[in-house]
Formats: structure tokens, C-alpha cells, sequence
């Protein structure tokens, strides 16, 4: 069974961001990057269900060629092949991606899709947009489900669960199929420093995206890093002779107990 | 005409829902354009009595059994036929899975773009809009182009509100023709967690614990905290990754939206992400050894020390009070 993992290029996710001047991108001139979070978790799905499986997984992602990077960490923590779709650097939104992945996935002569399982982050970490996944999978004519927080394969069956508000939702899937993953569906492993040695001779396969233009859509205009409006709290006082003060404001002002 | 998606169980709109009408009734006053839902499953007059009170004019409510159990590409597809038959400036959907997912496959399937996750929007031939980027600690602002805009509401950011005129609300049934096919995504079946507590996301009072707290043992301070206050534990992303809590318990970004009256944040620094998570929150009070920590900033109360110490104690006055 073969999987593939369509990863991003994300400004290190714990940094303090800063913009660039002109305030249309994060200045990532201290920063380091990495794998969306949701999307770490895609790729060790698609690891762990090839091993299973007997197939293989690839990493797939659209991006600049320092994508690369990215690209080793997934073959680092033993992902069999990686993909560069490679672009300049900027930033391609949501329809414009979706039709090349779609086309990178696919075989020239029709739509068969060349995989079995087929997994993306629920969104990305940056640009958050919730529709790349969805548009792959519609251009590719397989079934795709969101926010799945839960993953089993059973007889060419993708058997994928939801979080919904009292329990969760299950959707069972024919496959090929693609499915949107959140954190909390497995613990993407490290990879061990000789897997990174190794993965840093593994070569990256590439492709010239060709490009589907669209008209109109969304454009950015600018990005805004909201001032903080927030001020000091209320400090209730030091260690355990602060408690009355808590129970005071609990009963009295917040209404609480 | 605006059109939202709105999401009801057993007849009884979601807050979210509800969210993104107010989004879509400021666009229908700006615009002079009417204010329309579209509805799948069984009718209700709960249902039609409740949306008058948003200042619904008229709900489609999209008639086949089959439907009745949730299927994203059938509900993308009867809303891209609605779109063919009516004329619609707009459609919002609430910011949930469910709403960006079948908005999503709208968009794929009219080949329209969408807007995700919107906090604020200016009505137009584009329309000029601004959205949560960086699991919100970003703003984008934008334009969006595309007839009719596919735009969702962030969660949590609009207050529903009940118009004074409540309208008669009237009920178009709409027949889609929908081929076996749409219905290859479908609830297969559901299942409840058994937890009789409430849920994370609904409480109104969470106590939120973090690396501060050491142990998945001595959660258990927390966990009588919020019984006395009837309120639920949460963690941050640093609890979960030590395999203190599951990760069900995890407030932020990557984890659950809280909007409690208050949440209570024990040994947790306040970085970005976990707030992301927490701002729906009315009140935040910080037990933090670190008078310098982020939290500090963020809370609007704070108690500087251990929370080994505070909250015991915390925990015995509380049951004085009884
Ligand atoms: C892409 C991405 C997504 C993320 N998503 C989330 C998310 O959804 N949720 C989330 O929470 N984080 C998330 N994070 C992680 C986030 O950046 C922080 O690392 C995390 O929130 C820190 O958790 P913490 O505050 O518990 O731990 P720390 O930052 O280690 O802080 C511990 C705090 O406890 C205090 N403390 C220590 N001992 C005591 C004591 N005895 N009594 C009182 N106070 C004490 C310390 O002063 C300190 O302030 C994400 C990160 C990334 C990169």
C-alpha cells in the first residue's frame, strides 16, 4: 500500500513572528523552519501505515528549493522517497496549489491517482486556508475527510474518526482515499542523527510544476500582527496567602461558587 | 441574497452557526440583499422559529433522507445547485471542520475561491476582508473576488444576536439531484465517549495545567479545583508531549478552543499558541511561579507562587465554603 504525505515549509511555529517591512510576509531572517505540526503527524501516519502495509511512503511538497529541507526530515524519520515540487519561493494560494499537487499525483494519461492513502495537515500552520486537501481530493476524484483525529486500515479501507462535541464521528473511506490529520493521531518520532546522515544523501525527486493559472481569487493585500491590548494582571497577592483574595474574587466578582 | 450554512441538531442551531449568521447579517445590511439559510435534515419548527429570531427570511431546506446523516460532497453538491437556481452575492459557513470542509468542496466544485476563517468583512463588488492566519496570532487582510464569495466565520470571534423584528421565516424545500456517488463520505456511525463530565470545549469553568505541574499524579489538585468550581481540566501542548494528559485535554492552536467564564491557567508560561486557544476565555487567572512569565501579561488575574502550594489550599477554602 502506498502512501504520500503532502507536507509545507513553515517559519519555525514557536517563534516570535515579526513582519517584513513591507508587511506582506513573516520576516523569517532569525528564524528556522520546519513541518507544520498537523503535518508531522500526516507523514508519520503515511510511515507507519506503508510499514504496515508493504508499501511505501512519500513526502510531497510544493515550495522553494530550500523545501529540501523539510524534505530530508520526512526521510529521516524513514520515509521511502520525497518530492520537490519546486517554485520560486512565493506564495501560491489555495486553488493554484491544489491543481499542481493534483497533477504531480496523477498519472499523465488519465486521473489515476498514484497512491493509496493520501494525507494532508487539517490545515497549515501559517496560511491556515482548510481547503487544499479538499481540492486535491475532488480534482482526483477519491473521498477525503477532515480533522481526522483517528486512523486504521482495514482491508482497503480507510477507517478515519473525527472529534465532534460528546464523542466521535466515523467515516469508512474505499481506498484511494485522502484524509485531512490533526495533532493527537500518533507521536511523530525523532529521527535518530544517523537517519538524518543518511537522509541527507537520499536524492529528492523533482518536478517543474506547470502551473494552472486562475483568475481573480483571493489576494493578499497585507499582513497584521495584532498589538497586544492586553495589560499586567491583577496580581491577588504572593503563594498560598493569596487564597482568600481568589476565593473573593471567585465568589464576589466572577460568581463562580 | 447571503446564504449561511447552518448546522443544527435535531433542530437547534449550533452557537457557530449562529456565529456566522451575524457575520452574514452584516453583510445582507450592507448590501441590501437577503438574509437566507440552507438547512439539511428534518424539518423542525424549532428550527424556523429560532432562525426568524436571526432575521432568517427563508431556509432551503434540502429534502432527501439520505441526508439526514451528514455527508460532506452531498452537501457541497445540493449548495453548488442552490447557487445555480439562486442569486447569491455570498455564502457563509461557521469555521468549523464541517463548515470549512463542505465550503471547501463548494469551492472545488463551482471552482470559486474561499475565504477561511474571516474576522471581519467589507462588502463589495470584492469584497475586503481580514482573517485569522498562525492559528490567529496573524492577521491577513484581503480581498476576495468570486460569484457568489466563499467566506467561513472564525469561531468564537462574532456574538450571535437576535434581531428586535423577529421575520416570519419562510421554508423552501430544495431538491438537489444527487447521485449515489455523493454519498461515498458519510457518518458511518458515531460514537460517544461515555464522559459524563462536560466536554472541554463547552465548559465554563477550565482549569488548565501545564509543565508547571510535574506529574500526571499531581493533576489530581487540579482535577478537585474543578470539581468544586463544576468545571473540567485542560492542558497545554507541554503536559500532552510529556504524556501527562491525552491529548484530547489540549487547549490551543493545535488543540481545543475554550470560551469559559474562567479559566484557570496553573504552571503554564502563556506562549502564543496556547493562548490562541484560551482568548475566548471572559476571565483568566495565572498560578505561576515566574512573575515574569508571558501569562502575566495575558491573564487578568494572577497568583505568583507554586501551584503546589496555592491550590491545595485553594482547594481546602473552597470546601469551607461549602
Ligand atoms: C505549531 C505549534 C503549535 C502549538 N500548539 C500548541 C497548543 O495547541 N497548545 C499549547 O499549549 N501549546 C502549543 N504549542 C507549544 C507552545 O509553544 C509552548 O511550548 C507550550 O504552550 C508551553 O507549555 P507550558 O506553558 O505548559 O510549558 P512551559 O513553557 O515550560 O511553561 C511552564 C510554566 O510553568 C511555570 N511553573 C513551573 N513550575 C511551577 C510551579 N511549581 N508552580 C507554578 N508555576 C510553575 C513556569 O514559570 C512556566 O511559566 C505549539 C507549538 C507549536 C510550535
Amino acid at each position: 500500500m502506498d502512501t504520500v504525505a503532502c507536507i509545507k515549509r513553515v517559519p519555525d511555529t514557536g517563534a516570535k513572528i515579526t513582519l517584513t517591512d513591507d508587511e506582506q510576509e513573516i520576516d523569517t531572517s532569525h528564524l528556522g523552519f520546519t513541518i507544520s505540526p498537523h503535518e508531522e503527524c500526516a507523514v508519520e501516519e503515511a510511515i507507519q501505515v506503508a510499514d504496515d502495509h508493504d508499501g511505501t511512503a512519500t513526502v510531497l511538497s510544493l515550495g522553494s528549493a530550500d523545501t529540501e529541507e523539510q524534505l530530508r526530515t520526512g526521510l529521516a524519520m524513514t520515509a521511502d522517497e520525497a518530492t520537490l515540487l519546486e517554485t520560486d519561493g512565493e506564495e501560491w494560494r489555495p486553488r493554484k496549489t491544489a491543481a499542481t499537487l493534483a497533477d504531480a499525483l496523477s498519472d499523465d494519461s488519465d486521473t489515476n491517482p498514484e497512491f493509496d492513502l493520501l494525507l494532508f495537515g487539517n490545515e497549515s500552520a501559517d496560511v491556515a486556508n482548510h481547503q487544499v486537501g479538499v481540492r486535491v481530493a475532488e480534482r482526483l476524484d477519491v473521498p477525503f475527510v477532515a480533522g481526522v483525529s483517528d486512523l486504521a486500515i482495514e482491508d482497503w479501507t480507510a477507517v478515519a474518526k473525527r472529534d465532534v462535541t460528546g464523542g466521535t464521528e466515523v467515516y469508512e473511506l474505499d481506498l484511494p482515499a485522502a484524509v485531512g490529520v490533526k495533532e493527537g493521531l500518533n507521536l511523530p518520532r525523532y529521527a535518530s542523527m544517523r537517519a538524518k546522515m543518511q537522509a541527507r544523501k537520499q536524492s529528492i525527486g523533482r518536478q517543474d510544476p506547470v502551473a494552472v493559472e486562475f483568475d481573480g481569487g483571493i489576494e493578499k493585500v497585507r499582513l497584521e500582527a495584532p498589538e497586544s491590548t492586553e495589560g499586567a494582571a491583577e496580581v491577588l497577592g504572593e503563594g498560598p496567602d493569596a487564597v482568600p483574595a481568589v476565593v473573593d474574587l471567585l465568589r464576589d466578582d466572577l460568581e463562580v461558587i | 441574497m447571503i446564504l449561511t450554512l447552518v448546522e443544527h441538531a435535531g433542530g437547534s442551531p449550533e452557537e457557530s452557526s449562529l456565529e456566522a449568521l451575524t457575520l452574514a447579517r452584516e453583510l445582507s445590511t450592507a448590501t441590501d440583499a437577503s438574509l437566507e439559510a440552507v438547512a439539511f435534515g428534518a424539518e423542525s419548527a424549532a428550527l424556523r422559529e429560532e432562525l426568524g429570531d436571526y432575521g432568517i427570511e427563508t431556509v432551503h431546506r434540502v429534502a432527501d433522507d439520505r441526508l439526514d446523516t451528514y455527508a460532506p460532497e452531498a452537501w457541497a453538491e445540493s449548495i453548488a445547485q442552490l447557487l445555480d437556481t439562486t442569486d447569491t452575492d455570498a455564502v457563509v459557513a461557521p469555521g468549523t471542520d464541517r463548515g470549512q470542509e463542505v465550503l471547501a468542496h463548494v469551492g472545488a466544485k463551482c471552482d470559486l475561491p474561499m475565504a477561511a476563517n474571516c474576522l471581519d468583512v467589507e462588502a463589495g463588488d470584492v469584497y475586503e476582508l481580514s482573517r485569522q492566519r498562525w492559528g490567529g496570532s496573524l492577521v491577513e487582510h484581503a480581498r476576495l473576488d468570486g460569484d457568489p464569495k466563499l467566506l467561513t466565520a472564525a469561531p468564537h470571534e462574532f456574538s450571535p444576536e437576535t434581531v428586535t423584528a423577529t421575520a416570519e421565516t419562510a421554508v423552501q424545500p430544495f431538491e438537489p439531484s444527487l447521485e449515489e456517488s455523493a454519498f461515498r463520505v458519510t457518518v458511518d456511525r458515531v460514537e460517544e465517549s461515555g464522559e459524563t463530565g462536560v466536554s472541554l470545549g463547552e465548559a465554563r469553568v477550565v482549569v488548565g495545567g501545564g509543565r508547571g505541574v510535574g506529574s500526571p499524579e499531581d493533576y489530581d489538585k487540579l482535577e478537585t479545583l474543578a470539581e468544586s468550581l463544576s468545571g473540567t481540566v485542560g492542558a497545554s501542548r507541554a503536559a500532552v508531549n510529556e504524556g501527562w494528559r491525552p491529548h484530547d485535554d489540549q487547549i490551543g492552536q493545535t488543540g481545543t478552543k475554550i470560551s469559559p467564564d474562567l479559566y484557570v491557567a496553573c504552571g503554564i508560561s502563556g506562549a502564543v499558541q496556547h493562548m490562541v486557544g484560551c482568548k475566548g476565555a471572559d476571565n483568566i487567572l495565572a498560578i505561576n511561579t515566574d512573575p515574569e512569565a508571558a501569562i502575566m501579561q495575558k491573564a487578568d488575574y494572577a497568583v505568583v507562587g507554586d501551584l503546589h502550594e496555592v491550590v491545595p489550599e485553594l482547594n481546602d477554602a473552597l470546601a469551607n465554603e461549602r
